[in-house]
């Protein structure tokens, strides 16, 4: 089975630089050339957990940020997933294009133009701030996956219970809803994951007084601290893991994810 | 009279109504969307232009010059940065994206928990691979410790350095890490969406595996490569955090020159910084009016081939 012994090898590849974080995250004092470490401790976890590491801060700061950023770019990219996705209207390539350019350029130039904006409006520094800055990468790939779940969805289902006597509110919860929910988890994995690992655009607005768990391991590798550094590192890493296993299913749809190969 | 008509106007102006309503229904739909993105992204590109022409500045109004692209065009830091960015993004977007094709074709067939563990590199932070491939790769890293483990080097000496080295390596190594499997993902999105028929034609007609690869699976992925690599260029080219910890001190890529310049502690080189990147920005949109025109000619020769 040579086919399977290859996918095996480039799994292993793969994991690869999980090894080190691994082990380092519960090593002590593991010195060039020690292959082993020779004593392990917690060390690294308590600190991790203590107040006054501000880790624990960092993880709260990034989930409330993370979750705000998905929850309004759900609000926002559901309808424009709809007609991007179901609607046929003149400039729709054009408006297709301007949506997407902000996953496409780079965004220092902007976070540069609107930063004095940011600071006289009181946003700088701020989390409200820096939720608005992450919008502009999560929209679009919102906006596209949701995009392509509509293209596939049939509105006979809702015409269906508009003329059996339902409100437009009922149609949406109870018709629409549950048709495009896998579309909608994909998208919000995408947002969420994408504003959890974010950094630039943290790093420009936060102005040095927001700390998610990508400024604090940014801060972190420019020490030397490699014990700790894993650990923040590992713990960053699970909301990723428990969202790619939950969606797993969904990401095997081809339907939620074709939207990316027609850009 | 005026009881006739009345009603009859009221009836084409709500006709009127409602056609006007249906006919802006799909741009009430993206309103949301496309304030926010035009307010922020659009609107923080003109002030970021207004500001490099010296409309403003930091002390107050100014007078419209281009000094701040002309001083931004002289520094040959900028010319090296600019190569050395083209050259990474370049790079990693090609190996990443034949090996992409690779993979997706190996695990087309492959069941669900290895394509799942083919995936494990895309929710994860680019820092914390940034770590584990420091941890991973430096000349007291884990794979220098095999080797010495193994007696194939004496000293960490004698480990080749892989990262922030002057070819890049340990860069390019961490972009192929990470985006391997997002366009991996992509295209095995697409190949499931193919009609299995084209191949099973070719091979009953005789195709051999390798030709029915090259002229009817590949040609039918040709969008998905595209728009993925797009995608995967883009990022790479503007990215920041990566080049800047893993990156060489001496060649520096441009997001991060742009950085360094707009943090500079003489204020009076912020101009020359937005400058900076607003032309980082104007490349990446000339990137996708080139791959705009590359798949605008890939659709009329097809649909010119279907007259034919």
């Amino acid at each position: 089975m040579p086919r399977n012994a290859l996918i095996l090898l480039i799994i292993l590849v793969l994991f690869l630089p999980f090894l080190p974080l691994l082990v380092w995250s519960v090593a002590q004092g593991w010195f060039f050339p020690q292959l082993i470490p020779q004593q392990w401790t917690l060390e690294h976890w308590q600190q991790l957990l203590s107040a006054s590491s501000r880790i624990g801060e960092g993880v709260m700061q990034s989930l409330a940020i993370a979750l705000t950023t998905t929850v309004l770019s759900l609000l926002v990219g559901i309808p424009a997933g709809r007609a991007m996705g179901l609607m046929e209207f003149p400039g729709k390539p054009v408006l297709k294009l301007f949506l997407l350019t902000p996953i496409i350029v780079s965004p220092l130039a902007t976070l540069m133009g609107i930063q004095f904006v940011l600071i006289r409006l009181g946003l700088s520094g701020t989390l409200l701030g820096v939720v608005l800055v992450h919008l502009m990468p999560t929209i679009p790939y919102m906006t596209l996956v949701l995009a392509s779940v509509f293209a596939n969805f049939d509105v006979g289902y809702e015409i269906q219970a508009r003329s059996l006597g339902a409100s437009p509110i009922k149609v949406f919860s109870q018709v629409t809803l549950p048709l495009i929910a896998p579309g909608v988890a994909v998208g919000a994995l995408f947002a969420f994951l994408i504003s959890w690992n974010e950094f630039l655009l943290t790093f420009f607005v936060g102005g040095g007084s927001v700390f998610t768990l990508p400024m604090i391991l940014f801060t972190l590798l420019q020490g030397g601290n490699n014990g700790l550094i894993a650990a923040v590192a590992i713990t960053s890493i699970v909301p990723g893991l428990i969202f790619l296993f939950v969606a797993s299913k969904a990401l095997q749809n081809e339907a939620a994810l074709g939207g990316l190969g027609s850009v | 009279m005026v009881q006739v008509v009345q009603p009859e106007l009221r009836r084409v102006r709500s006709r009127i109504w409602a056609e006007w309503m249906e006919r802006s229904r799909p741009y009430l739909l993206l309103l949301p969307a496309l304030s926010i993105i035009g307010v922020l992204f659009g609107g923080g590109l003109l002030l970021a232009l207004f500001q490099s022409l010296g409309f403003f500045t930091l002390l107050g109004p100014g007078e419209l010059s281009l000094e701040a692209y002309r001083a931004a065009y002289s520094n040959s830091e900028f010319w090296t940065s600019l190569l050395q960015s083209f050259y990474i993004a370049i790079v990693a977007t090609a190996l990443s994206t034949v090996l992409s094709v690779g993979l997706a074709m190996l695990l087309r067939s492959a069941n669900r928990w290895a394509t799942l563990a083919c995936q494990i590199t895309l929710p994860i932070p680019h820092l914390v691979g940034i770590a584990g491939i420091l941890m991973l790769l430096a000349p007291s890293g884990l794979i220098a410790r095999v080797f010495l483990a193994l007696g194939w080097i004496q000293t960490d000496q004698d480990f080749p350095l892989l990262v922030n080295d002057g070819a890049s390596i340990g860069l390019l190594i961490h972009f192929l890490w990470k985006e391997i499997p997002f366009i991996t993902l992509i295209l095995l999105a697409v190949l499931r969406g193919l009609n299995p028929a084209y191949e099973q034609q070719a091979r009953a007609l005789g195709a051999s595996p390798w030709q029915c690869f090259w002229n009817v699976t590949l040609p039918l992925l040709k969008p998905g490569i595209l728009s993925a690599s797009l995608i995967v260029f883009g990022f790479i080219f503007s990215s920041f955090e990566v080049p800047f910890l893993l990156g060489a001190i001496q060649s520096r890529t441009l997001p991060v020159y742009v950085y360094r310049a707009f943090t500079d502690t003489d204020l009076t080189r912020r101009p020359e910084a937005i400058a900076l990147g607003l032309t980082l920005s104007a490349i990446s949109i000339a990137v996708i009016a080139i791959y705009l025109w590359i798949t605008a000619n890939a659709r009329s020769q097809v649909s010119g081939k279907r007259n034919s």
